[in-house]
């Protein structure tokens, strides 16, 4: 009878059948890699805005609050993006013929906002609210990095779900006072452990994993 | 088989007709594959089926498009056809495992002729059940959730829910079922690589065949492998339908939440499977020439596996009944009064009827050996599982613990569709099978041939059609 397969299809079958397992593992792995990958979680990206506004001048440099911005972080969901009016409070005196500053002027002047790309934004099948965050003693940079070291703003971390749980199951270890919540010079290393037992017992600290906290 | 003259146990036909050679067997199935013109009954009735697979399809892009809002389903009743559908389908394919793996452990070798295409059976079962849950989660897409796999939301599936163990009770079958099928095909692919006359097939049946040439050691490993497989499957056969079952029996419902779910779930699924592989089997021997293999001696011990799973059954029916009124619990009792009188009592008397009046008959030497009334009986059989399931889903949830909340429910023409196309699936899946793949294990069968001429003369069967 004559043969229907040249010999090397042992090897091929043989490495097809016993390398299936390894395909496939490489695959998931490879996807798992992907989706944690800066590409898709666009960590230490930083993104081009309209106006290339830099948090590392306003903060670091001239010293400015995060509040004096983002007004409504300590009483809403929402921290707040500032209006154009903010801009002008200082820009229509200084730098206020600047070229770049060119978009700020014209939506003032025809009170359009400035349509500036959003760096944080969570799905919205999550809750998130930032009043409670801060007054439980959760500082800005805790979440959002070192803004005054970003001259165009980047997400520093993932927003996935497993980094929420990540401080959810055990929030103690992230705690800072109250009054060091806005300081960008605040360190983690800055509170021994006890100190941190202390805080989180003020603050009233428990791990919060029930699904309807952030899924309402 | 103890068909030798003189031997008290009589079992009555052979498993094997008369005058058949191990050339004359392996003619006989393979050229049911190989012959080149195809069976214009074949045509019409893959057709036909494959029409009603169509329907499945256009019921599929509905509930994507619009959402299970296309469905019936609604508060208080969340489940409906497709758990209804999804039980009936994973039940029939039971009878495969058992035919395939307990008969096989015990060794009846009557299993011999029906084995392969029962597990044919099981498997597309299987994967029309499949269908249902992962259509009922909303989100076909994100069904992947269900695995315990690392992940960014850092979380697992919840493993105390029986809706999980239900995942890896039906993917656990699925895998062994197919292995299982598979393995067995494997020598059998060989006869038919060396037999194909065209070079696709030579090709397509000599990769399936995995290089096997027949050889001791071959042969070795094959009886081995095959050994172990049926040593796994033997527990599936038990403990898929017994987690099914906790789906209900694990939620507090009246009617759901009971001791006696899993068996009562495991006989169903059994007495289910026989009666979809003799529905199967008598058009199928018919049609094909086939009365040889699938003898009367076949389709009697099938009925006899299916009274006896239907006395199971009918006792599970008669003790829901008889602890609804001996718990002294008014909710159960108000369950059973429900079912037998309440909105649904069609439902629940027509599963009296075709789940316990009618299988009855089997008791009947002569109505085990008339051709046509099994296949009625089976067809009534199929429809009173059906029922079961319906009767359990449906006047349960129905009406709970809170009146307030109690309301009616119905499918709605996409259900019935969603129900109708897996059936034209099954159709058409079992069409190219027996096109494709030899419906009948050659070479186990031609380990009959020696009993072929022993056995006939001590039957005094007469088939009656």
């Amino acid at each position: 009878m004559a043969q229907i397969f040249h010999p090397s299809f042992n090897t091929l079958s043989r490495v097809s059948i016993f390398g299936a397992v390894f395909f496939l593992g490489a695959a998931v792995w490879g996807w798992d890699r992907l989706l944690r990958s800066p590409y898709n979680t666009q960590v230490n990206v930083a993104r081009e805005q309209p106006v290339p506004f830099s948090h590392k001048h306003h903060v670091a440099g001239l010293g400015i609050d995060c509040r004096f911005c983002h007004t409504s972080v300590e009483e809403s969901a929402f921290a707040g993006i500032p209006p154009t009016k903010t801009c002008m409070g200082c820009h229509s005196l200084v730098w206020k013929d600047a070229p770049m500053l060119e978009k700020i002027r014209e939506s003032y002047r025809t009170d359009a906002p400035v349509e500036w790309v959003r760096v944080h934004d969570l799905p919205d099948f999550a809750y998130f609210d930032h009043s409670i965050h801060v007054s439980k003693g959760i500082g800005c940079t805790t979440c959002h990095g070192q803004v005054d070291e970003m001259p165009l703003t980047w997400r520093e971390n993932t927003l996935n779900m497993d980094w929420c749980l990540s401080c959810h199951r055990d929030p103690e270890v992230f705690v800072r006072d109250r009054a060091d919540v806005f300081s960008t010079e605040w360190r983690p290393d800055d509170v021994s452990a006890e100190e941190r037992a202390e805080l989180a017992e003020r603050y009233h600290l428990e791990s919060m994993t029930n699904c309807s906290v952030c899924h309402r | 088989m103890q068909q030798a003259a003189g031997n008290p146990r009589d079992l009555g036909p052979s498993v094997i007709g008369p005058g058949h050679d191990l050339g004359s067997v392996t003619d006989k199935i393979t050229s049911i594959v190989l012959k080149r013109e195809t069976p214009r009954g074949w045509w019409i009735g893959l057709g036909v089926c494959l029409s009603l697979a169509g329907v499945l399809l256009i019921a599929i892009v509905k509930l994507l498009a619009d959402g299970v809002g296309v469905w019936g389903l609604n508060v208080p009743v969340g489940w409906g056809f497709a758990i209804i559908n999804f039980v009936w389908w994973i039940g029939i394919g039971h009878a495969g495992t058992l035919i395939s793996a307990i008969l096989l452990l015990f060794r009846q070798e009557w299993r011999t002729s029906i084995n392969r295409f029962a597990e044919a059976m099981t498997i597309f079962a299987v994967m029309c059940a499949g269908i249902f849950p992962l259509l009922h989660v909303g989100r076909p897409w994100l069904a992947y959730w269900l695995l315990p796999y690392p992940n960014t939301m850092a979380l697992w599936p919840q493993f105390r829910s029986p809706l999980l163990w239900d995942v890896f009770a039906v993917s656990t079958y699925a895998t062994v079922s197919l292995l299982f099928w598979y393995i067995g095909l494997i020598p059998d692919f060989a006869t038919l690589r060396d037999r194909a006359k065209s070079k696709p097939f030579k090709v397509a049946y000599g990769m399936l065949a995995l290089g096997w040439r027949g050889a001791a050691r071959h042969w070795e490993r094959y009886e081995t492998a095959y050994l172990l497989l049926a040593g796994l499957a033997t527990p599936l056969v038990v403990s898929v339908h017994t987690v099914v079952s906790f789906d209900f029996a694990v939620g507090i419902i009246p009617g759901w939440h009971a001791t006696i779910m899993p068996p009562y779930f495991v006989a169903g699924a059994i007495y289910s499977g026989f009666a979809m592989v003799m529905t199967l089997a008598i058009p199928l021997r018919a049609v094909f020439g086939l009365k040889d293999f699938i003898t009367m001696r076949h389709l009697q011990n099938m009925a006899k596996i299916i009274l006896a799973t239907d006395l199971i059954v009918a006792y599970g029916y008669a003790m829901e009944a008889f602890f609804a009124w001996y718990s002294g619990n008014k909710y159960e009792s108000g369950m059973m009064w429900g079912r037998m009188v309440g909105p649904y009592w069609w439902a629940y008397w027509s599963l009296m009827l075709c789940n316990v009046a009618i299988p009855q008959l089997l008791w009947f030497k002569r109505v085990r050996s008339n051709v046509l009334v099994l296949f009625i009986i089976c067809l009534i059989v199929n429809v009173g599982m059906w029922l079961e399931r319906f009767v359990i889903v449906v006047t349960s949830l129905s009406r709970d613990f809170l009146p307030s909340s109690w309301d009616m429910y119905a499918g709605t023409k996409w259900d019935w569709m969603l129900y109708i196309g897996t059936i034209g699936l099954f159709g058409t899946l079992v069409f190219l099978f027996i096109r494709f793949l030899p419906m009948i294990s050659i070479f186990e069968m031609r380990t009959l041939v020696p009993k072929s001429e022993a056995g006939t003369e001590a039957s005094g069967f007469e088939e009656v059609e």
